[in-house]
């Protein structure tokens, strides 16, 4: 087989590059897009690499905005995007974390039911359920406002799963260890398996940042001010555009800007979240 | 340092099933009990009703003068090594031995002066800093005795500690409990299904069976006088041959056509009352065939255990085991005339499994 691996070696490295390329091509081309002027963009003859416009673009759109769409600086709604991704991820895990201890660790009556309508949520997903929870979001005022983008979205059985199955798997002897060691619940909770569930609790973290970052709808429907609206949106105002030209070159500079959040925050957690997801060691 | 008595105690499971049934005995202050059986004898269960992880259904725990039934795991001052050993794996060593007395509020400088100790004692010090998925099996052993000593309990609480660890090393922990239970002088309870380690460390062995007490004493008392077959069978390795007899009058057994002498045989059985008839392997004699009371033993295969021999075959038409010192007896198929010392011919009744014995 030695003499096989060069070539095999070759044939991987080739698929692996053409896989690349084809991720990676559509980025480039939002980020050459996004360093142009609208003229050039908009001629259909747009060079394949970067343009003089750079500093100038990112500028405008990062402190000024446009006029006519979003009416508001990009970093306003990357802050408004970050507060609503941070407020969804960490509320998800505090939360989670919690109930699948209450599940896990403690013997109340109806237990399992409170388990298994945690776990039936899983079928009803903001989509299906957005009517009725509008409806309370703005009986308890609280549309234009962080609560109103975050809160309907902590609720998740997803997280509460996750940590369930973690639990389960941490040796009971432990517990018991604990109890001998002087340890109460809380203790227990908070000097063992907080601990012994940071990666899980980073994992988590990186795909709830993630899937709050990129909500739409819903931060479509609660938001009506633009002091309120978040990059997703934004990129979306920028693109249809009723009675003017799309400003592309803008479009794209947002684009990537909303990227750029979620990458740093894959590549910060990175190691932690990787062994999260692969790791069985208790 | 305290006495450990128990009476009477009870554990039924929400399903109903009992998994012990009433057991009632005491450990003297600085003795090593050892309580033994197979899987499912409910020796755990007893265990951890003592260290207060399990509920007492009925009866009482007293650890010295006080009942511990309703008092918290962390309040009985007992301390527990558990065999998977149980250490924090976020933790390093220092820091697991440190955390019970940490939550207990005791000052640092006497915690680091126990730890230390207890690190010098189980020569563990090197690895301090370490955690547990760096040590071995062995080491971390010693830091969940460690965890142990550092707590300066009452009472030392062991569940098959050495089940987790190879052969070799299980022998020389074994030696290291007893030597470390003896210089602190704590009373110790010990659960294992290892007849060996029950033997060797107990100074009162408990044999256990289906959630009953089936004997207390000595080890070498169960081992000479097992009360029951049961007991025979499963202290002593390799296990006591049991054979179907009746009894032939006083103090005799048949076995087929030959008899057997059996001093320790209740009088009163009237003759052809069915027996089961224990001997041990390790107690076998060979004698010439001409000898008065000397039974055939059909030799039909020969096990080297390097000191000594298993000789297995047919004795009476059922399988038997004897044991030799290498070299004693010739290891070859074929037949051989033995004996057994009256005093150590076993009887027991078939029906109840119990000795029918004297007294």
């Amino acid at each position: 087989m030695v003499e096989d691996r060069r070539l095999g070696d070759a044939i991987a490295y080739v698929i692996l590059t053409i896989g690349v390329l084809i991720v990676a091509f559509p980025v480039w081309l939002t980020f050459v897009a996004s360093t142009w002027d609208a003229a050039t963009v908009i001629n259909g003859q747009m060079p394949l690499w970067p343009g003089p416009y750079f500093l100038e673009n990112y500028n405008r759109i990062l402190f000024v905005g446009t006029s006519s769409t979003t009416r508001e600086p990009v970093i306003n709604m990357m802050l408004n995007s970050f507060i609503m991704a941070m407020a969804i991820a960490l509320g998800k895990i505090f939360i989670s974390v919690l109930s699948a201890y209450a599940v896990v660790y403690y013997r109340f009556p109806f237990r399992m039911t409170a388990f298994w309508i945690i776990f039936v949520t899983l079928m009803l997903p903001v989509e299906v359920r957005i009517f009725p929870t509008f409806k309370i979001v703005s009986d308890l005022r609280m549309l234009d406002t962080y609560q109103g983008l975050a809160v309907p979205l902590i609720a998740s059985a997803t997280g509460t799963l996750l940590f369930r199955q973690f639990f389960m798997t941490i040796p009971d002897e432990l517990l018991e260890a604990s109890k001998i060691d002087g340890a109460g619940p809380f203790k227990f909770f908070k000097d063992t398996l907080i601990p012994l569930s940071i990666t899980t609790i980073a994992a988590l973290f990186v795909i709830q940042f993630i899937y709050g970052w990129n909500q739409y709808l819903w931060p479509l429907l609660v938001t009506t001010k633009d002091s309120m609206q978040t990059i997703v949106i934004a990129i979306k105002k920028m693109i249809v555009t009723a009675d003017a030209l799309t400003e592309w070159q803008l479009a794209m500079a947002t684009a990537m800007l909303a990227m750029l959040p979620p990458v740093l925050v894959v590549i910060a957690m990175q190691r932690l979240f990787v062994k999260g997801l692969v790791e069985t060691e208790k | 340092m305290a006495q450990v008595t128990l009476s009477n105690v009870k554990k039924v499971y929400a399903g109903g099933v009992e998994a012990v049934k009433g057991v009632s005995f005491d450990i003297p202050d600085g003795g090593f009990c050892v309580l033994v059986g197979p899987s499912g004898c409910g020796k755990s269960t007893l265990l951890r009703m003592v260290a207060g992880l399990e509920t007492i259904t009925s009866g009482e725990v007293a650890i010295g003068s006080r009942v511990v039934n309703q008092v918290e795991p962390a309040d009985r001052d007992i301390a527990m090594v558990f065999q998977n050993y149980a250490l924090y794996p976020h933790m390093n060593i220092y820091d697991n031995m440190a955390y019970g007395l940490r939550n207990r509020g005791t000052p640092k400088d006497e915690i680091d002066r126990r730890v230390k100790e207890a690190a010098r004692i189980l020569a563990i010090e090197p690895y301090l800093e370490r955690r547990p998925r760096q040590l071995s099996g062995g080491q971390r052993q010693r830091v969940a005795m460690g965890r142990a000593i550092v707590r300066n309990p009452q009472v030392f609480l062991f569940d098959e500690p050495l089940s987790n660890l190879d052969a070799k090393l299980r022998v020389q922990m074994r030696v290291e409990i007893k030597k470390l239970q003896r210089s602190l002088g704590v009373t110790a309870i010990y659960v294992t299904h290892d007849q060996v380690e029950a033997m060797t460390l107990s100074d009162k062995l408990v044999v256990m069976n289906a959630g009953q007490v089936e004997q207390i004493g000595l080890p070498a008392e169960v081992y000479r006088k097992p009360a029951s077959k049961f007991v025979a069978t499963f202290i002593g390795s390799p296990p006591m041959n049991i054979l179907p007899g009746v009894v032939d009058g006083h103090g005799i057994v048949a076995l087929g056509d030959t008899v057997l002498q059996a001093h320790d045989l209740r009088d009163d059985l009237p003759a052809q009352t069915p027996v089961e008839v224990g001997l041990r392997p390790e107690d076998v004699e060979i004698v010439s065939d001409d000898d008065a009371g000397s039974l055939p033993f059909d030799v039909e295969f020969v096990e080297e255990l390097g000191a000594t021999q298993l000789f297995h075959g047919k004795l009476a038409g059922q399988p038997f085991v004897m044991q030799a010192a290498t070299g004693d007896v010739a290891a070859q198929e074929g037949r051989l005339w033995i004996t057994v010392d009256p005093d150590k011919v076993h009887v027991f009744d078939p029906k109840t499994g119990a000795r029918l014995g004297k007294d």
